[in-house]
């Protein structure tokens, strides 16, 4: 009797077509060009306000006015909120557990504790931008 | 009692005359109160007596029965016909060398088990007649993480593992997480070291895949992230010259 294992071979290239589960999971992988790109865009924006050309500045900033970059943008914080905010907000409690006592603090706290800081995160930021 | 045929599509693979693994399929009637192992048991003892497959309690509790249903990752004692559609396929757990039939050959995994030190650890000596005492608060901390009966359904189901078998992999992180979150145990940042220069925690990019399929809610995917944050703040420790051990 001889044992000659045998390895099912798996495609480098394709091996997420295999189902649901790992095509979600590609397709959150792929923000990273997204993240990519607005390193770059914020890069490039700091290298103009530091040439400290006024017009520069204005260009650039008319530039990004119209629609198709606002379409974008958009499209761009969708993809982020439904790829990365929501599923990472839902899965906080799981790398974050708390535990009072001997209870685990039910999932749902930590979860909205969690959108309260965005929230309230995020307003401040519009307010130092002078956008409120 | 209503009975169905139900077309099983079963992977079959003889080390000793096949090159490679080929479908064979078997019609089974099946009552509706049938799990897929009963169906396999009926392959075996009525129309097949050469099918291997590995199963030992019928309930969900030896964690030897796990396979790919239709693509998922299952223990077949606990996947019912009724829930099921007409055709089914069944494989051996993926991310596995095939040993025979729907037999995997587990010795990775069991290797990786041993690797993360699954024992209490002490640096100091144990209290003298004294058992170690454990609060049901304590106990809390990692019930959850004991109820894995290492059926490797999880392994299955990691596309990282599937693509590099140097990583560790959800169960046997889990289990070295329970050891973590144990207040008797002193040897975490020993385990953390360990973790540290495998392809550890890093490499699992929380797809969550292992924790849907786990049969019995162990979760090894919260586990993982929980070693990440523990992983960074021993680090942390380390270069700042802390020692990271529980007192
Ligand atoms: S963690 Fe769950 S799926 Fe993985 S071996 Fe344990 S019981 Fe099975
Ligand atoms: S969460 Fe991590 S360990 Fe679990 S399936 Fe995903 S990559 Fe694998
Ligand atoms: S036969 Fe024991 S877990 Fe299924």
């Amino acid at each position: 009797m001889s044992r000659r294992p045998y390895v099912r071979p798996i495609s480098k290239t394709t091996w997420f077509m295999r189902n649901g589960r790992y095509k979600i999971y590609v397709l959150r992988e792929l923000t990273s060009f997204l993240v990519a790109f607005y390193s770059f865009y914020t890069i490039c924006a700091l290298a103009i306000l530091a040439s400290g050309s006024v017009e520069k500045w204005d260009s650039f900033i008319t530039a990004q006015q119209c629609t198709g970059w606002a379409i974008f943008h958009a499209v761009a914080l969708l993809y982020f909120l439904f790829f990365q905010t929501f599923p990472w907000f839902k899965l906080a409690p799981k790398a974050m557990p708390v535990q009072v006592g001997d209870k685990k603090l039910p999932d749902s706290y930590i979860i909205v504790g969690h959108y309260v800081a965005w929230i309230f995160i995020s307003v401040f930021i519009l307010w130092l931008a002078g956008a409120l | 009692m209503s009975t169905r045929n139900l077309e099983l599509e079963v992977m079959r693979y003889d080390p000793e005359k096949d090159e490679a693994p080929y479908f064979q399929k078997y019609t089974v009637p099946c009552p509706e109160e049938w799990v897929i192992l009963d169906a396999l048991n009926y392959v075996r003892d009525e129309l097949d007596t050469t099918l291997a497959f590995r199963w030992s309690c019928h309930m969900m509790v030896c964690g030897s029965c796990g396979m790919m249903v239709n693509g998922e990752p299952s223990l077949t004692c606990k996947t019912f016909i009724r829930d099921l559609p007409d055709k089914v396929r069944i494989e051996p757990l993926e991310n596995f060398p095939i040993e025979r039939d729907l037999i995997v050959v587990f010795d990775d995994v069991i290797q990786k088990l041993h690797k993360v030190q699954p024992y209490i650890m002490r640096k100091d000596a144990p209290p003298e007649d004294k058992e170690f005492t454990q609060t049901p608060a304590q106990l809390m901390k990692f019930k959850q993480l004991t109820m894995c009966i290492n059926c490797m359904c999880c392994y299955a189901a990691c596309p990282q593992y599937g693509l590099d078998n140097n990583f560790i992999g959800p169960a046997a992180l889990a289990l070295a997480h329970r050891y973590n979150l144990d207040n008797r145990d002193q040897g975490k940042s020993e385990r953390l070291d360990i973790l540290a220069d495998y392809d550890g925690v890093w490499e699992c990019s929380f797809v969550g895949a292992c924790s849907e399929v786990c049969p019995k809610h162990v979760d090894p995917a919260a586990a993982l992230q929980q070693m990440k944050v523990d992983g960074a703040v021993e680090y942390w420790k380390q270069k700042l010259g802390m020692t990271g051990e529980k007192k």
